[in-house]
């Protein structure tokens, strides 16, 4: 196997076996790894901010947000013939990498991300088969669409597969 | 009033936002000589306008370890501040004010936080002075917040922030030297009001 797909921050990519697909060093974003499990097409979406719909000028990036990124990362599988019935999806980031004593909307733009994704994932009827998220610390994550294995790594911490 | 928009910044604007980074990140270095009592230099810092996919290029990968100053920006302005220090530069700038031989452990214990805090503190204040002193407008700062962790992940939180009003982000790199050379990135985010006031401010956009 080569190098793994690399996706960028407020970047998707779409991701074939035997590859695998990474993102390095989400803190506040959440990765968000979708698989179907018959034909294993998979993908990975790193989203910054939790609802275009809040946003005056939201651009015409859609892996921004959690709302359009993950519904456009669905897309384009199933344009490449997943099933969204057979799709599961496994979630790690949304951290809160600096501690203020006034939390401030900003502070908690983690957590509403991780909510945000949980939320898009229900309604499109993707199951959440496991997670990774919150506390204050860096996570890059690998997803191999080939197994499902979802693998976190952060720095001083053993790396673990969900 | 004229709005604002970080996607489409002309010339004149850069080029004002390019001088801010000069202005300030001069300050900055000064403050950082009077604070180890040596001699600073600083190259001419380099201001770019970066997508957000090219930012953890642009400090030397999203893994590289790096220690990054968080504040809060307030006062007629508002949004925050940030200066990064790569982890070796960190090691090396709180050895030299504590006056102590710089650790070779991984992290920073209590006391190396505390002292780059202060580090950080000093060097965004130094900044923001510089800002307010030729906009007339007042700035002030939060307490410092620390973290040390993947560059990406550090970035990530400013990041959002200009993710709020376009798809890039403005990055102002210093890199300092006096024996050895240290390399610091100043990330200063207004919010979008808060762009209009400062060019309002410095007389090159209409009320």
């Amino acid at each position: 196997m080569g190098g793994l797909i690399k996706v960028g921050m407020a970047d998707l990519k779409l991701c074939l076996p035997p590859e695998g697909i990474t993102t390095l060093g989400l803190g506040s974003c959440v990765g968000v790894a979708i698989r179907d499990t018959n034909n294993k097409i998979g993908g990975l979406a790193h989203v910054m901010l939790p609802d275009s719909k809040a946003i005056k000028n939201a651009g015409t990036n859609l892996a921004k947000f959690a709302d359009t990124g993950v519904m456009e990362l669905v897309r384009l599988m199933e344009q490449k013939g997943a099933r969204r019935i057979r799709m599961v999806a496994k979630i790690a980031g949304g951290a809160k990498m600096f501690d203020f004593k006034n939390d401030n909307a900003l502070m908690q733009v983690g957590d509403r991300n991780v909510e945000a994704v949980k939320k898009k994932l229900k309604e499109l009827g993707i199951r959440l088969l496991a997670e990774d998220c919150g506390l204050n610390f860096g996570r890059t994550v690998e997803f191999f669409p080939e197994t499902g294995d979802f693998v976190i790594k952060a720095v001083g911490k053993p790396v673990k597969t969900i | 009033m004229a709005e604002f928009d970080l996607n489409n910044v002309d010339d004149m604007y850069f080029d004002v936002l390019k001088e801010l980074g000069n202005i300030g990140a001069g300050n900055a270095a000064s403050s950082l000589a009077q604070m180890l009592q040596t001699k600073v230099d600083m190259k001419v810092p380099r201001v770019e306008l970066l997508d957000f996919s090219e930012l953890g290029e642009a400090m030397g990968g999203e893994e590289q370890i790096m220690a990054g100053i968080y504040l809060l920006v307030q006062g007629d302005i508002t949004g925050s501040i940030m200066f990064l220090l790569e982890e070796r530069s960190a090691h090396t700038l709180v050895s030299k004010l504590m006056g102590t031989s710089p650790g070779d452990h991984a992290g920073f214990d209590e006391m190396e936080s505390s002292a780059l805090k202060e580090i950080g503190n000093i060097i965004t204040g130094a900044y923001l002075n510089s800002l307010s002193a030729i906009t007339n407008l007042t700035i002030t700062e939060s307490i410092p917040s620390l973290a040390v962790d993947m560059a990406g992940a550090i970035l990530s939180v400013p990041a959002i922030e200009f993710g709020m009003v376009g798809d890039k982000m403005l990055l102002i790199q210093t890199s300092f030297t006096d024996d050895e050379e240290l390399n610091g990135y100043f990330i200063l985010v207004p919010d979008l009001p808060s762009y209009s006031k400062l060019l309002q401010a410095l007389g090159v956009m209409q009320a």
